[in-house]
């Protein structure tokens, strides 16, 4: 699905990621986990095609074609999601009319018809229930003045509009209380088919708990340093992230 | 220039005024002052950006009072929602009684020239207001209109009366034959308790060279309501200069909404006077402009008695080579305690060879006052633009999605649907927007 080879980008003459490997396949859910300022959002930007960001190095595959060289609404329309960590407020344009372009858009790229609008409409309510999002919510300006667990049901609300087949979820979880986590995690988990991929960004195990990995591994200062199973996530929630400074230290020192 | 003198003088000679006592007087003094001052340069702080004289060089007839436009002309222009609209048909700057319609019967609206009005019952008010315009605008321009203003038209909304048809207003100049200069002139009274909507357009018939110089003056009283919409969407031979002058007597509100779209050289001049305590005033403009338009947004709020609230909002959108000015004045007088006045103008220049200049003017005498100004001359934002990106939408389509979420919070202020809806399509279509 996703091959990402020794991939490095930096922002304004800082290098931020310094060579990543990752193999997402098909169906898998990965975690990315890591202190903050390790270069997470940065990954997930560089996927979602933000030219803010430099990539200096290394390739990036995407069902088979090179996302690096593709704009970013082509990625999207490819079947590339990335939940943003601070979702954008943009006043004037509603949640409903602005996905309706995105869905009809995707589905013309790929030389389908659009949605009418009673087609779109039927869609729509169901997603909605699936993330419990109202529909007054939707038809207000995106994101402005929501809360931050509005913000960040709207943006699953948005994937389950889209139903990528990869999909990033850059600390969904972080601001959200227990129920609303809960719907978060069965958005997600209504989109696993055994097809579609998940990478999940999170800074604490709990969200892992109702999205259960396949793998999970460690981002620190713009490498990933540890790769395992679930287990590894649990670790880290026990021992925190200084267990990985000091293995770290030893492997330098080996 | 000197044709241009001369062209007003002549005219003014060979339809030397003999009226009543106000009329004769401001047409006296205009074309005195018109006479001493001239065009006004770019030396002339009110017009520093705005070279006026590079449409008013060229040769210009005076608007014939006689005109060629018929009826199916007028039907080829009229603005959505006519049908139950008033229409007060202007060609050349002359008023047409034949060419308009008027659905509001005569205990509700009045319809008279200036010089007929001026010997009725509403001589004082006539007095009292005509000309009071040129209190702020002493340059050769408004001076030019005022010595002409006994041909204007006298408009009266009536005490009590809410207006349910909405008062259209086209300003037509023919230049199907040659080159008009026409100085359409207007006073609206607009009686205690009474509401109206306002519309107006200016239009030219033909590709000659067309410039209209309009000054219309509203005198607003207590507890009364009025919707002034203004909207430009002209070919670049047509330019104007609009005056619209409020004068709020008693407590009330106004709200205003100027859309300019194109046109050669466009200036809109806005006055309120609050001359009574708690009036609210609310201004707002947009400008999508593209080619060689220049648009250039002069505002005024005199806040003259405590508890008035004025809130002015102007967007820009530029494009190619067009210019947009902004000029927003606050004065807050010495009793105008405990003023809320908030203005702020916010631009998106969407090539590198589109300019704005922008220029708050605050002068405040009270103390007990709130005052903010703002301004922002930029791109879209980026981060918007990713996020749209990042969900599919194209970046033409996403460009166009946020420009017209931009324009759409001025054009959700204009409330008769006909009009927000026509100025919409527009926008839209000029912005690439569907949805
Ligand atoms: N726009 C930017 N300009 C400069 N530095 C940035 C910018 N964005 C991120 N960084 C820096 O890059 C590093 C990684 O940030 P980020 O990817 O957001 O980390 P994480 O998501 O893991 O917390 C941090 O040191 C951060 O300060
Ligand atoms: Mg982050």
């Amino acid at each position: 699905m996703l091959s990402i080879k020794n991939l490095q980008a930096r922002i304004e003459e800082k290098e931020i990621l310094k060579g990543i490997n990752l193999d997402i396949k098909p169906g898998e859910v990965h975690a990315i986990m890591g202190p903050n300022g390790s270069g997470k959002s940065t990954l997930a930007s560089v996927l979602a095609g933000r030219t803010a960001y430099e990539v200096t190095g290394g390739t990036v595959s995407f069902l088979g074609k090179d996302l690096l060289e593709l704009a970013p609404e082509d990625r999207s329309r490819e079947g590339l999601f990335l939940a943003f960590q601070y979702p954008i407020e943009i006043p004037g344009v509603s949640t409903t009319n602005f996905i309706k372009t995105a869905v009809n858009e995707a589905r013309k790229y790929h030389g389908e018809e659009p949605l009418d609008a009673v087609q779109f409409l039927k869609k729509m309510k169901e997603k909605m229930k699936l993330v419990n999002i109202d529909q007054s919510l939707l038809s207000r300006s995106l994101n402005e003045g929501f809360s931050g667990g509005e913000k960040k049901r709207n943006e699953i609300f948005q994937m389950a509009m889209l139903e990528p087949k990869m999909s990033i979820l850059d600390e969904t979880d972080s601001g959200l209380d227990i129920d609303a986590l809960r719907i978060v995690a069965e958005g997600v988990n209504k989109l696993r088919d055994g097809k579609r991929s998940f990478l999940v960004i999170t800074h604490y195990q709990r969200l892992l708990d109702y999205i259960v990995p396949d793998h999970v591994h460690v981002l620190y200062k713009g490498r990933i340093v540890k790769s395992g199973g679930k287990e590894l996530a649990l670790e880290l929630e026990e021992k925190g992230y200084d267990f990985i400074k000091e293995e770290l230290g030893e492997s330098v020192e080996a | 220039m000197a044709d241009l003198k001369e062209l007003i003088q002549t005219k003014y000679k060979s339809e030397l005024f003999n009226g009543n006592g106000s009329l004769q007087a401001l047409s006296q003094k205009g074309i005195q002052l018109f006479t001493e001052q001239g065009i006004p340069t770019v030396k002339h702080e009110e017009w520093k950006y705005t070279r006026i004289s590079s449409v008013l060089n060229k040769e210009f007839s005076y608007a014939a009072a006689t005109t060629a436009v018929t009826k199916a002309d007028v039907d080829a222009i009229r603005l959505p929602g006519y049908e139950t609209a008033n229409e007060l048909v202007f060609i050349n700057g002359i008023y047409h009684p034949e060419l308009s319609v008027i659905h509001s019967g005569a205990d509700a609206l009045l319809v008279q020239p200036l010089s007929e009005a001026v010997k009725g019952p509403y001589k004082n008010i006539i007095d009292k207001n005509l000309g009071h315009s040129a209190n702020y605008h002493a340059d050769g321009i408004n001076a030019m209109n005022n010595a002409f203003a006994y041909q204007g038209i006298f408009i009266a909304v009536l005490k009590n009366k809410e207006l349910q048809h909405p008062l259209y207003c086209y300003y037509i100049n023919d230049a199907r034959t040659a080159s008009v200069l026409s100085q359409p002139r207007t006073l609206i009274h607009v009686g205690v308790n009474a509401k109206v909507y306002l519309v107006e357009e200016e239009i030219t018939l033909g590709t000659s060279d067309s410039f209209i110089n309009r000054v219309s003056e509203v005198v607003v009283e207590e507890n009364a309501n009025v919707h002034i919409y203004k909207i430009q969407n002209e070919d670049s031979h047509s330019s104007c200069v609009k005056t619209t002058h409020v004068r709020q007597l008693g407590v009330s509100k106004v709200n205003s909404v100027t859309i300019t779209l194109n046109g050669g050289i466009i200036r809109n001049n806005l006055n309120f006077i609050l001359e009574a305590p708690g009036c609210e005033s609310n201004m707002y403009g947009l400008y999508c402009v593209k080619g060689n338009t220049h648009v250039d947004n002069h505002t005024v709020v005199d806040n003259q008695q405590p508890n008035s609230l004025s809130n002015e909002l102007y967007k820009g959108i530029i494009d190619e080579n067009a210019n947009g000015v902004f000029n927003g004045k606050i004065f807050v007088r010495q009793d105008a305690q405990k003023t809320n006045a908030y203005q702020s103008n916010k631009n998106v220049l969407l090539s590198d060879t589109a300019t704005v200049n922008t220029k708050p003017q605050l002068e405040i005498f009270a103390d007990d006052v709130k005052c903010s100004h703002g301004c922002t001359i930029g791109k879209l934002d980026e981060d918007a633009l990713f996020y749209l990106r990042a969900r599919g939408v194209g970046e033409k389509a996403a460009k166009a999605l946020l420009l017209h979420a931009f324009a759409g919070e001025i054009l959700e202020k204009i409330e008769l649907e006909s009009i927000r809806s026509y100025a919409d399509a527009i926008i839209s279509e000029r912005l690439g927007f569907e949805i």
